[in-house]
């Protein structure tokens, strides 16, 4: 499993990546690797008003389907429309693929997140299981 | 409860195999990812370990009238060493499961079965025999046996590099119970689940010797494949699978597997059921679709005509080698027309799907 050292990331495996006001939003290396071929990625609108916690996008691979949730709040502003077309790029490079950009309201909600270290052990954890 | 193992266990973890539980079968469900092993099978040939089949012996004078008793099918048309798909049905038309019959000679066959079904199907089969029928020797031989298949174009070229008899001479749905692969004694037919050419083996020998032998005969043409891509082949192709195109709820008319009712044949279970819901039409139907708006059908999804229930998809997927969204549906028959507009419920949403017939994959001859 990969993960990269500026990330955040949450417990149902996804990251952020903060660049002043906004975050970028995406999901690890780890959950792709569980996903398998992701042939659809069920994307949010843009200039929606998002809680922590809501389900932005659906990601289906051959086998699974598979719920994304935004661990911040605020405004999305940005999606990335190639997965629309190639969600295969989740496969491919997860954290350069993001899904959406957020303006997020509250930067403490990133107190919340992981760092990598935290993530690997959690990560670590859950093969376990 | 523990996980049951093939013999192939060590081979697929050598190999990479990503081993999930199957039915209570530790087996992998992928190697080099679904899709990739999807178009290997469809390109050049696919090797599969399927031992976790049940395989069910019946022996004795009686074999075949009792077999033809059990079976929707007409087991009095094939011939000694010819295959034969059929299914077995409730009283009142449901199924017990589908399954590939082997004759080896009228007093002898091998009934190949649903690994999730094989007690259920043995329970079955012992409950009709005691309840007419006698001298008959019937044996669950599951544990006897290990069963590869190899599929693809590239399959009969492979295979025959370690196989002791000219391939050509078995045809599609017949087998040669007497052949030796990497000189270890086989059954093997032209059979498969992947609407692909293609060889299924049965052993009671080494079963990893014959899979290493054939990944080396076959080189870069050959790759060991999942049941992912075993189960994203079989839909592709249009292949039901028990527990969502039939089972005890859904008999084959409903399910389209009309050509494998023979209900002109002597009596047999499920029979009077079948032809009364022939002659009533029975108000079900399967039907093939076609997402037009964006996204994947998934088994249980609701299928709606204006705004009103008219079924639910029972295998829905995309579709590698056709890059496709496909589905297949059980609807109210009404509701069946040719390129006819329905709306398949995705996360509350209605997305729209179109009937639409032959659009499922058909290997080119």
């Amino acid at each position: 499993m990969n993960a990269a050292a500026e990330l955040f990331y949450t417990e149902s495996h996804e990251w952020i990546r903060i660049e002043g006001e906004k975050a970028y939003w995406g999901i690890t290396d780890y959950a792709q690797e569980h996903l398998g071929d992701i042939v659809f990625v069920e994307l949010p609108e843009a200039d929606i008003d998002i809680e922590a916690g809501d389900r932005l996008a659906v990601i289906e691979s051959v086998k699974a389907v598979s719920d994304v949730y935004t661990p911040l709040s605020g405004t999305i502003i940005l999606v990335n429309e190639d997965l629309e077309t190639s969600p295969e790029l989740l496969n491919e490079d997860p954290y350069e693929n993001y899904i959406a950009v957020i303006a997020f309201s509250d930067i403490s909600e990133k107190e919340k997140l992981m760092s990598v270290s935290q993530y690997e052990a959690f990560c670590q954890e859950e093969d376990k299981k | 409860m523990s996980l049951k193992r093939t013999k192939l266990y060590d081979m697929h973890v050598e190999y990479g195999g990503k081993m999930v539980d199957f039915g209570g079968w530790e087996l992998p469900v992928q190697y080099a990812g679904i899709i990739k092993e999807h178009n290997m099978v469809r390109q050049k040939a696919g090797l599969f370990d399927v031992s976790h089949m049940g395989e069910i012996e019946i022996k004795g004078d009686q074999a075949e009238d009792f077999i033809q008793y059990l079976m929707t099918n007409d087991v009095k048309t094939i011939k000694d060493n010819q295959v034969q798909y059929s299914l077995m049905c409730y009283p009142h038309g449901g199924v017990v499961d589908d399954l590939v019959i082997y004759r080896f000679s009228r007093e002898h066959y091998l009934l190949v079965v649903n690994a999730a079904n094989t007690d259920k199907d043995f329970d079955w089969i012992q409950l009709n025999y005691q309840e007419g029928f006698s001298g008959l020797i019937i044996e669950n031989v599951s544990e006897q046996y290990s069963q590869l298949a190899l599929q693809g174009p590239a399959a009969e070229d492979i295979l025959q590099k370690i196989c002791s008899i000219d391939l050509k001479d078995i045809k599609y749905f017949w087998f040669n119970p007497r052949v030796k692969l990497a000189g270890i004694d086989c059954l093997v037919s032209r059979t498969g689940y992947t609407g692909e050419d293609g060889f299924e083996v049965y052993t009671s020998g080494d079963a990893s010797v014959i899979w290493e032998e054939i990944l080396k005969a076959g080189g870069e043409d050959v790759a060991p494949i999942g049941l992912g891509a075993r189960d994203t082949l079989r839909f592709e192709a249009k292949l039901p699978l028990y527990g969502q195109e039939i089972n005890e709820d859904i008999s084959p008319l409903e399910a389209g597997l009309g050509y494998f009712v023979k209900l002109d044949k002597a009596n047999f279970i499920g029979r009077e059921a079948l032809k009364a819901q022939q002659q009533t039409g029975g108000g079900r139907v399967t039907v093939q679709f076609e997402m037009v708006g964006k996204g994947i059908p998934r088994s249980h999804y609701q299928v709606e005509k204006d705004g009103v229930n008219i079924g639910w998809v029972t295998t829905g997927a995309f579709a590698p080698a056709l890059n496709k969204n496909l589905g297949l549906a059980l609807i109210k028959s009404e509701f069946n027309v040719n390129e006819g507009a329905m709306d398949i419920i995705i996360r509350d949403k209605k997305i729209p799907a179109r009937i639409r017939p032959g659009i499922f994959y058909k290997r080119s001859k």
